[in-house]
């Protein structure tokens, strides 16, 4: 498990640029193990953008990383869309009545 | 400070959402009714105290997985912490590309989709609660970590450790469902 915290986000020089240069010359760029270990977090949005591009670069070279990436994505589009309930006919009234009986006699059961 | 006057037009657009999370909490439809209406009880007696223009959503989830966690969870002794360990990264992904298929870079993609609305219910429910509730408010919910800490009262760190091992957790879940149901290969 990946009890690691993210990297603070980088501020000051290095950034950007850095991140380009890694992008041409692959001086930086992940490899498997940290695009598997890091996974969550890209997928997440909590990277640094040095590592999230260091990431993308590897995902533009390794097919095997990539498929993983899309299938973890994809999974969790499947999960939130499989686990929505209908709210049940009355619920709504039900609520808006308990405000509205709130409303008259603040605190009563 | 909010006008209560405008507290339901704000807050019953949430009720889906919230319903939801409560089914996936209490697992039962009637505790599910309850836990929202006392959820929306509790946020329009407190409302006052609800700083316009933050996140209500967010703090409307934050009473709701309170009054879970005082009221509810007790009434059903479930698994804890530690049987959640123990899934290595990509489980669900390297069973089902075990068998290889090859059929291409979707084959995978394609297996998820034949698991049921039921299944993946039912993987989320056997998460204990603090991981069950991390992954729902994550990828359910879309609450981004630093929400997922407001809502639940934790550190950051340790928000990321729950709805990474809830993940793992969910997907050996799913994946003992695909067993079951020849979707996914046994290890080899």
């Amino acid at each position: 498990m990946s009890s690691s915290q993210p990297e603070q986000p980088s501020s000051g020089a290095r950034g950007v640029a850095d991140g380009q240069e890694d992008l041409a010359c692959g001086g930086d760029a992940a490899d498997c193990e940290e695009t598997v270990h890091r996974l969550y977090h890209f997928l997440d949005g909590a990277l640094t953008e040095s590592r999230r591009r260091a990431i993308s670069a590897h995902l533009d070279i390794c097919g095997d990383c990539l498929d993983a990436v899309d299938f973890e994505a994809e999974l969790r589009r499947v999960v939130a869309d499989r686990c929505r309930d209908r709210v049940p006919d009355g619920l709504v009234q039900r609520v808006a009545d308990a405000l509205s009986h709130e409303r008259q006699h603040p605190g009563a059961p | 400070m909010a006008d209560p006057a405008t507290f339901a037009d704000a807050a019953m657009q949430h009720m889906a959402s919230l319903y939801t999370a409560a089914m996936r909490m209490t697992r039962n439809p009637a505790d599910a009714e309850d836990l929202v209406q006392e959820t929306y009880l509790k946020a329009y007696r407190a409302y006052e105290r609800f700083e316009e223009g933050t996140n209500l959503k967010a703090w409307l989830y934050r009473i709701l997985t309170n009054t879970y966690i005082n009221s509810y969870r007790s009434r059903r002794r479930r698994p804890e912490e530690t049987d959640v360990d123990n899934v290595e990264d990509l489980y669900l992904y390297r069973r089902l590309s075990a068998d290889g298929a090859g059929g291409g870079r979707s084959a995978e993609e394609e297996v998820l989709e034949r698991f049921t609305d039921d299944e993946v219910k039912a993987a989320i429910e056997s998460l204990p609660d603090v991981f069950r509730i991390a992954v729902l408010l994550a990828d359910v919910e879309g609450f981004s970590y630093k929400e997922i800490a407001d809502i639940t009262e934790v550190p950051i760190g340790t928000v990321m450790s729950r709805i990474h091992r809830g993940r793992r957790a969910l997907q050996k879940a799913l994946g003992e469902y695909g067993l079951q149901r020849g979707l996914v290969e046994a290890a080899p």
